[in-house]
């Protein structure tokens, strides 16, 4: 598509179709399930980091009134030592299983146990309280790099580190050595006229959905289930659950309910089997709902980690050579998104030499899982911090370095791929030309920082079906849990194909019998892909429409042009028909019209976003104030304008959050200290400025309508971009996440002590 | 339904107790099954001291009137969500903490799982389905359609609803002010911008007398 195109619907700003269902309370969530019979569900946490569990004795709880069904893991089947592969990645059935109820170990505070149905909530908790479980407690670890030293505790005894391909012979806590080089980084550094290496931190933090995880599941007597819940893929839990309790997918169906929020935290199963197996011991459906506590401790948190970087540039600030070296907490089972972050960790730049190595280790920590460009936000913090070092050596604008090494159509990542068409440049001369950038900071404490970000997207399968009703409007049922808009922005696609109005589009999010294998809302894919099937679906209907207008008017198909939602029969324009009144005579020339489509595209083109921020700093509380947020990003092609805003003001939230003020506690013996919203603190509307985004549109060549996910990379470059400013406003540069006022305070005092 | 999971098997968890007491509501929670608690308003029979079983109860939501038996710890949001289906309030932290519960209690926002259902018996309770009654829509609402200040609309009833408390209480409220009232509510889908569109359109148009 070309940059002029003109378009009718994409680029505008229709209502979404759900709004007001869900700002007057009428939108139906999981919790808000009501079956007949239904009975509710809980779990019993561990209460340690990481012990063997002797034995559960579940009689008393079973003996109590109202009590119907206990689990633990011997309800599962044996799940074996098998890799299922999902679609979207493989999974290990083993560790998903002992993840969902603890099998002969707990590996964290807050592993569950076992579960209960029963006639009330109340009666439920009761009955957890009698089940009675022996442990022998196990000294845990719950630190990345004390984890990976000689003699630390294990926590599997099976795992031996896949040391670059090799398996190692030893258990290991290192799940997985990744290397990653491009060039002779030795070389590299020795033309560096200036080389900066810093080591980084950074504490585990939670995706922070509002809404608690919940499932419903009902046993039918057929052997078939039906699974009600809140995820961000209703067939990732239909593959996850039949691997689990070994059963066909064709035996599950999985109803999608609205969803309150996932970045990532809900594409993995924890409630889902439990809720199946206790269904088909009490006879009746079974709805489990977690509190906030079990949230923080027991579902997916994205890793802390540890980071060594290391790069050098020439006189001229051209970079020559990078290395890092990243240590990822897995979490109790491997699996942390280092590989991600050790790929993103210098994708904004063109280096010439880089060495990248990447660990993935098990912690007594829950076992984590995707949020936001899972990996990314830790990389950008070590990276950007240093870039930010070595532009301050040489005197350099920051912007001006970036614009000299930035990534460009044709650059190499050192994981191999050479960059398509991309936006980072362009962010760069966006933020350049900002008049934030050009506004003079004045006054005492106060600093600007900038940093650049980089996300994959992805594409992935999509389904979609569109049918005609006789009133001129389109019913589409796509497969995508809606979580910020989706649902108008895939179905403003179809209706610019078509040619008529986005509210003439009624767009359903189907379940798993209702709409073709739909891959998780997840990797900034849905506009994207899910978009590109409604288009295809779009093209299946207008096909089918030219051929009904041809034979209404005894002539053929090329005879008949479609354009903006008008047929016309090119050798008699006077013949022509609106897209409303064809639709009105489909019923009495053959019947009505769908259309359907299931894509799998390549090309998602990968997103780039550079932010600049303005902070003013107490020395005397170390508290800082954030007074102006820039987040320039390319878009590829805004469908909807208010949501990618809303996307990029979002992401750059939660990367606020994650910068100053939020991450896991753990005392001495691995529990977890703050699981409330009242010591984990996520950021309100006080703590936050106004957060401007600016829209760089570079089309991706690889889309229709040049979409390119949006989602994601918004999260990454906040953290560096503060800690940067922080660095110039007081002049202490900050290495570790969060950067409270408590750790503002003691690098001052050391800076002047 | 969902009652709180207590985690004080877990280690630090904050439990219910723990809160409740931090939030001054023990004497609350005495007062009612002790022998100075107030006789049911409708029932003069009440027995002096209620529960542990369930208790009748009838409580004034969105103009109507509604009966049923809850045992006394339950919360005036699980009352709601659970006994009554009026599910506009979300339950998010149970803690006070996030304000996904808000509901009007005689035109004050309070959080719904901050309260005992039997305290709630003789007040005005309102919810964010209320905004929508009758086929018409509250202003407030309206903004929130109009500027789609809600991304996955989890927080949302609730900032709606703290938001025409905040308005009720001063209409000539300025968005700054308007935003304070509404620090208590958390939304990280990070929709604040869209919000300050509704409030600086809200504040203008409420703000001329409306
Ligand atoms: S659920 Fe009541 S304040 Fe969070
Ligand atoms: S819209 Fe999702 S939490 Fe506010």
């Amino acid at each position: 598509m070309s940059e002029t195109t003109t378009y009718k619907v994409i680029g505008t700003r229709p209502i979404r179709h759900d709004g007001l269902d869900k700002v007057t309370g009428r939108a139906i969530y999981g919790a808000d399930v009501q079956l007949p019979g239904l009975v509710h569900g809980r779990i019993l946490r561990s209460p340690y980091a990481h012990a063997r569990i002797r034995g559960i004795d579940v009689s008393r709880a079973l003996a109590l009134p109202g009590v119907l069904a206990v689990a633990t893991s011997d309800d599962f089947p044996d799940p074996g030592d098998r890799i299922a592969e999902l679609g979207e990645g493989a999974i290990n059935v083993k560790h998903l299983s002992s993840n969902c109820l603890a099998r002969g170990k707990v590996l964290y505070h807050g592993h569950a146990v076992a579960a209960v149905a029963a006639t009330s909530p109340h009666i439920a908790e009761e009955a957890l309280k009698l089940i009675r479980v022996e442990y022998e407690p196990l000294p845990g670890v719950v630190d990345v790099l004390a984890a990976m030293q000689p003699g630390a505790p294990l926590l599997h005894d099976d795992l031996r580190t896949d040391e670059l391909g090799k398996k190692a012979d030893q258990p290991s806590n290192v799940a997985k050595h990744i290397q990653f080089k491009l060039g002779d980084p030795e070389a590299g550094f020795r033309q560096a006229a200036v080389v900066i290496e810093r080591e980084f931190r950074t504490a585990t933090v939670h995706q922070g959905y509002i809404e608690p995880h919940n499932a419903t599941a009902q046993w039918n007597a057929d052997g078939s289930v039906t699974i009600w819940c809140s995820t961000q893929g209703a067939f990732t839990v239909r593959a996850q659950v039949g691997e689990l309790l070994r059963l066909p997918v064709s035996r599950i169906k999985v109803v999608p309910m609205e969803i309150g929020g996932g970045f990532g935290g809900k594409i993995r199963v924890y409630l889902e089997p439990v809720a199946v197996v206790l269904s088909r011991k009490a006879g009746r459906p079974v709805k489990i709902v977690m509190s906030r506590a079990d949230v923080f401790q027991g579902t997916g948190p994205t890793p802390g980690s540890y980071i060594r970087v290391k790069m050098g540039a020439d006189a001229t600030g051209r970079l020559t050579a990078a290395q890092a070296y990243l240590a990822y907490e897995a979490g109790a089972f491997p699996g942390s998104p280092v590989g991600p972050g050790a790929m993103c960790i210098f994708a904004c730049y063109d280096i010439p030499n880089v060495l990248i190595d990447g660990y993935d280790v098990v912690v007594n920590k829950p076992a984590t899982s995707a949020y936001r460009a899972p990996g990314a936000t830790n990389a950008a913090f070590a990276a950007e911090t240093v870039v930010d070092e070595i532009c301050e050596r040489l005197g350099i604008d920051p912007l001006d370095f970036r614009l000299k090494n930035g990534a460009k159509e044709g650059t190499r990542r050192a994981d191999g791929p050479v960059c398509p068409r991309i936006g980072m440049i362009e962010t760069v001369e966006a933020a350049k030309r900002h008049p934030h950038y050009h506004t003079p900071l004045t006054g005492p404490n106060r600093g600007r920082g900038v940093a650049s970000g980089f996300w994959f997207n992805c594409g992935l399968k999509s389904s979609a079906t569109a049918s005609i009703n006789a009133d001129g409007t389109v019913n589409l049922v796509e497969g995508s849990t809606d979580i910020g808009g989706t649902r108008t922005s895939v179905a403003m696609q179809l209706a610019e194909a078509l040619g008529i109005r986005a509210e003439d589009v009624r767009p359903v999010v189907g379940d798993t019998e209702s709409v073709g294998y739909t891959d998780v809302t997840g990797g900034s894919r849905v506009t994207f892909a899910t978009g590109w099937a409604a288009y295809e679906a779009a093209q299946d209907l207008k096909r089918q429409l030219i051929d009904r207008a041809a034979r209404i008017w005894q002539t053929t198909p090329d005879d008949v042009s479609y354009t903006d939602g008008v047929l016309q029969r090119r050798s008699r324009p006077e013949q022509r028909f609106t897209f409303k009144e064809l639709a009105a005579k489909l019923h009495e020339t053959g019947g009505t019209i769908v259309g359907r489509a299931s894509v799998d595209p390549a090309g998602c083109g990968g997103a780039y976003a550079t932010h600049i921020v303005d902070v003013e700093v107490d020395p005397e509380t170390g508290k800082v104030t954030i007074l102006r947020y820039t987040a320039v990003q390319d878009v590829g092609r805004a469908i909807h304008p208010s949501y990618v805003e809303g996307q990029i003001q979002g992401g750059t939230v939660q990367g606020i959050g994650w910068g100053l003020t939020e991450e896991y506690l753990y005392n001495d013996k691995g529990e977890m200290l703050n699981a409330s919203f009242l010591d984990y603190r996520l950021p309100t509307s006080l703590d936050l400025p106004m957060i401007e985004p600016v829209m760089v549109e570079v089309p991706n060549p690889g889309h229709p309508y040049g979409v390119r996910g949006v989602g994601e990379v918004p999260i990454v470059p906040p953290p560096a971009a503060l800690a940067n400013a922080i660095y110039r406003a007081v002049g202490v540069r900050l290495r570790q996440l969060p950067m409270t006022p408590g750790r503002i305070v003691a690098a001052l005092a050391a800076k002047s002590g | 339904m969902n009652d709180a999971q207590e985690h004080g098997r877990n280690g630090p968890g904050l439990s219910r107790r723990q809160f409740l007491k931090g939030s001054g509501m023990v004497a609350a929670t005495t007062a009612l099954v002790g022998p100075a608690a107030p006789a049911a308003e409708a029932d003069a029979k009440a027995p002096v001291a209620l529960g542990p079983g369930p208790v009748k109860i009838q409580l004034t939501v969105n103009g109507k009137k509604m009966t049923t038996a809850v045992e006394p710890r339950v919360t005036l949001l699980d009352a709601l969500r659970n006994y009554l289906d009026v599910t506009g309030c979300k339950r998010v932290c149970d803690r006070g903490t996030c304000g996904a519960c808000t509901v009007l209690l005689d035109g004050k926002p309070i959080y719904a799982c901050t309260m005992l259902a039997l305290e709630a018996r003789g007040h005005d309770i309102k919810t964010a389905e209320a905004l929508a009654a009758d086929g018409r829509l509250d202003a407030v609402a309206a903004a929130f359609v109009k500027y789609d200040a809600q991304q996955c609309g989890f927080c949302t009833p609730g900032f709606v609803v703290a938001l025409r408390g905040a308005l009720d209480k001063n209409p000539k409220a300025s968005p700054a002010e308007i935003e304070e009232a509404l620090a208590g509510n958390i939304c990280r889908c990070g929709t604040y911008e869209q919000m300050r569109h509704a409030i600086a359109e809200l504040c203008g148009k409420e703000g001329k007398g409306a």
